[in-house]
């Protein structure tokens, strides 16, 4: 069997690689554009010169990135709420997963059905906005920590994965003398890095990318995250400039924000980028199969 | 059987249960606590949609008035496009977005080795750009002063388009930017149900001397139709609740016309024009749709191939 011959080059390869190598141009092209137009001379962007390559080398668009007080604050506080949000986010869903596993417990049943509710049926904007008013989290960091710190969705991942796992560990754990919490603790978690990686790239990149919870409840520009600010920068004043010329102040703006706009779009989009093929090979496989069969 | 009688029927017994579970309960109480504080407190709130809510009153305290916010929203001007915007834009992002990373994942599951991770490596990078980043990419791109594709309409003889506020690109614009972002990751799913198809099965189709095409829409695809179905139905229950994050970051007043949806409208009544009773009011008539569309296709995917959600 290993002296299987090497298949010949079949037309179908060659359709198959055709259509890949379009989707990658299609996928890559933005992102070269953004990456080389961040690098270049302002003037030749602004007029279209950059097509592809990077012109006249200006690295001038990340000093000010990096000289912008709004943008060094919203970046300072998105990583506060991903990394403390994403904290959170792991001890109110994963254990609850794990403890969803055991068929021991009474009522299980009914606290699945409680969580499958919420994935379908919810109070919406106004009474969730509502609700926050009342409860005093309105313009606080509190709000953008607690709000979506338990997702059914990857609940019921974890639930999966940890169903899959061989519960003779935790019966010789039991025998030991170790409480259910301990054994999830010493044994279950140090056993589970693929599922951590997974949430923990799950939970922070929705942090990360967050905005309309910090549009909604937060009023305060020294607590906003990134993208709150981005979507000032990129969208608002850019808007702005193309539907009218709106005097000299938003003309004066628009161009020193022409300036940062491709940087901060690279400045604020690397981490992610640069962390996520690291964890490919949790996302790839396993993880996810079981889920999906609910 | 008998047995689960016994344990049910007897108190003590429930009791010892309970208590030999205390340290489960311990692990739920985060997640339930929050999904009754966050989830379920807010669904209370829902009452105020069938009331005529004033801040001073309080939610508990403000007169019933039953349908009328309904009634009012169902008759009111911008009902019919309220609509037919949600619809369109809905029926058209699954037309297109369904089936794309079907196919992308049928492809990418016949490349080998190297360049098949490093496909999908790339194809994934979309999905971890911010929609602030992705919405101001495209008013950037599409810009019609500067932009590199107004730049190549030029190039090859036609005439700069302002794409971004214009009423008749917004939804091709939302749909396909959506595509560019979602294909690669949404096709995780269907490749992780491929590499679950019996190898068996293609070994037989070799013997009969198949073809990569026939084994593809005869075996791969069968293979993978109940995550298929699944995954559809789950799709179906958000008709109505399309990203409202992306539609509100990519409107401007120029294309409201055909980017005006229900949740985005709900958000500018309520929380901009402090309209409590009446957008509560939207946004429950969304979310009944989208439960009705969920229990339909569930339904009917039931009748047709013999599986469901639940």
């Amino acid at each position: 069997m290993k002296m299987k011959k090497r298949k010949k080059i079949t037309l179908f390869d060659i359709v198959v690689h055709i259509i890949a190598a379009l989707l990658l141009l299609i996928v890559l092209y933005p992102l070269i554009i953004v990456l080389s137009s961040s690098v270049s001379e302002p003037a030749l962007v602004a007029t279209g010169k950059v097509v592809l390559l990077p012109k006249g080398i200006n690295l001038e668009g990340y000093k000010a990135v990096f000289k912008n007080p709004d943008i060094m604050i919203g970046y300072a506080n998105t990583i506060f709420y991903t990394v403390v949000g994403t904290i959170i986010n792991l001890i109110v869903t994963v254990p609850a997963g794990y403890a969803l596993t055991k068929n021991k417990i009474p009522g299980r049943n009914m606290f699945m059905t409680l969580f499958m509710i919420t994935m379908y049926f919810s109070g919406g904007l106004i009474p969730t906005f509502l609700l926050v008013k009342s409860l005093g989290l309105y313009n606080t960091r509190w709000i953008l920590l607690f709000l979506g710190a338990f997702s059914t969705y990857n609940c019921i991942i974890c639930r999966s994965f940890f169903a899959a796992m061989p519960v003779e560990l935790e019966e010789a754990a039991e025998i030991d003398g170790c409480n259910p919490l301990r054994t999830f603790i010493q044994i279950i978690l140090p056993l589970s890095k693929a599922l951590l990686g997974v949430m923990v790239l799950y939970f922070g990149v929705a942090h990360w990318n967050s905005y309309f919870s910090a549009m909604i409840y937060i009023k305060e520009d020294h607590m906003q995250p990134l993208q709150v600010f981005l979507r000032r920068i990129l969208i608002l004043a850019q808007t702005a400039m193309n539907i009218e010329e709106g005097g000299e102040y938003a003309q004066a703006m628009a161009d020193r924000e022409a300036l940062i706009r491709y940087a901060v779009i690279v400045v604020s989009s690397a981490p992610l980028l640069i962390i996520y093929p690291f964890l490919q090979k949790y996302f790839d496989k396993g993880v996810l199969i079981g889920s999906v069969k609910g | 059987m008998k047995k689960k009688e016994k344990t049910i029927k007897n108190g003590v017994c429930l009791k010892d249960r309970i208590w030999k579970s205390r340290y489960y309960y311990l692990m739920l109480l985060p997640a339930v606590a929050y999904v009754l504080i966050f989830c379920y407190a807010p669904m209370g709130g829902l009452q105020i949609a069938f009331k005529n809510y004033k801040v001073s009153l309080g939610m508990w305290g403000s007169k019933w008035i039953g349908f009328r916010n309904f009634t009012d929203f169902f008759t009111s001007y911008s009902f019919p496009q309220l609509m037919e915007n949600t619809f369109v834009l809905s029926f058209y992002q699954i037309l297109i977005g369904f089936p794309i990373p079907i196919v992308i994942a049928l492809i990418l599951n016949e490349l080998k080795g190297g360049f098949k991770k490093t496909t999908q490596t790339i194809l994934y990078a979309p999905h971890f750009i911010s929609t602030v980043v992705l919405v101001g990419v495209m008013t950037t791109m599409f810009s019609p002063s500067q932009g590199v594709i107004n730049t190549l309409l030029e190039a090859i003889g036609m005439e700069r388009i302002y794409f971004m506020g214009e009423p008749q690109y917004f939804r091709h614009l939302y749909v396909w930017s959506g595509v560019w972002q979602g294909m690669g990751w949404s096709a995780i799913v269907y490749l992780a149900a491929l590499a679950g198809v019996d190898p068996a099965l293609h070994e037989a189709a070799d013997i009969d001397g198949a073809t990569r095409m026939q084994k593809i829409l005869h075996i791969n695809l069968p293979s993978i139709m109940p995550t298929i179905i699944i995954m559809l139905i789950l799709r179906m229950g958000q008709i109505a609740s399309i990203g409202y994050e992306k539609v509100y970051l990519m409107q401007n007043d120029l294309n409201v016309s055909t980017a005006e949806v229900i949740s985005t409208y709900v958000y500018k009544r309520g929380i901009i024009n402090m309209n409590y009773s009446f957008s509560t009011a939207m946004g429950l008539f969304n979310n009944v749709i989208n439960v009705t569309m969920l229990l339909v296709a569930n339904k009917v995917s039931k009748k047709v191939s013999g599986s469901g959600l639940f």
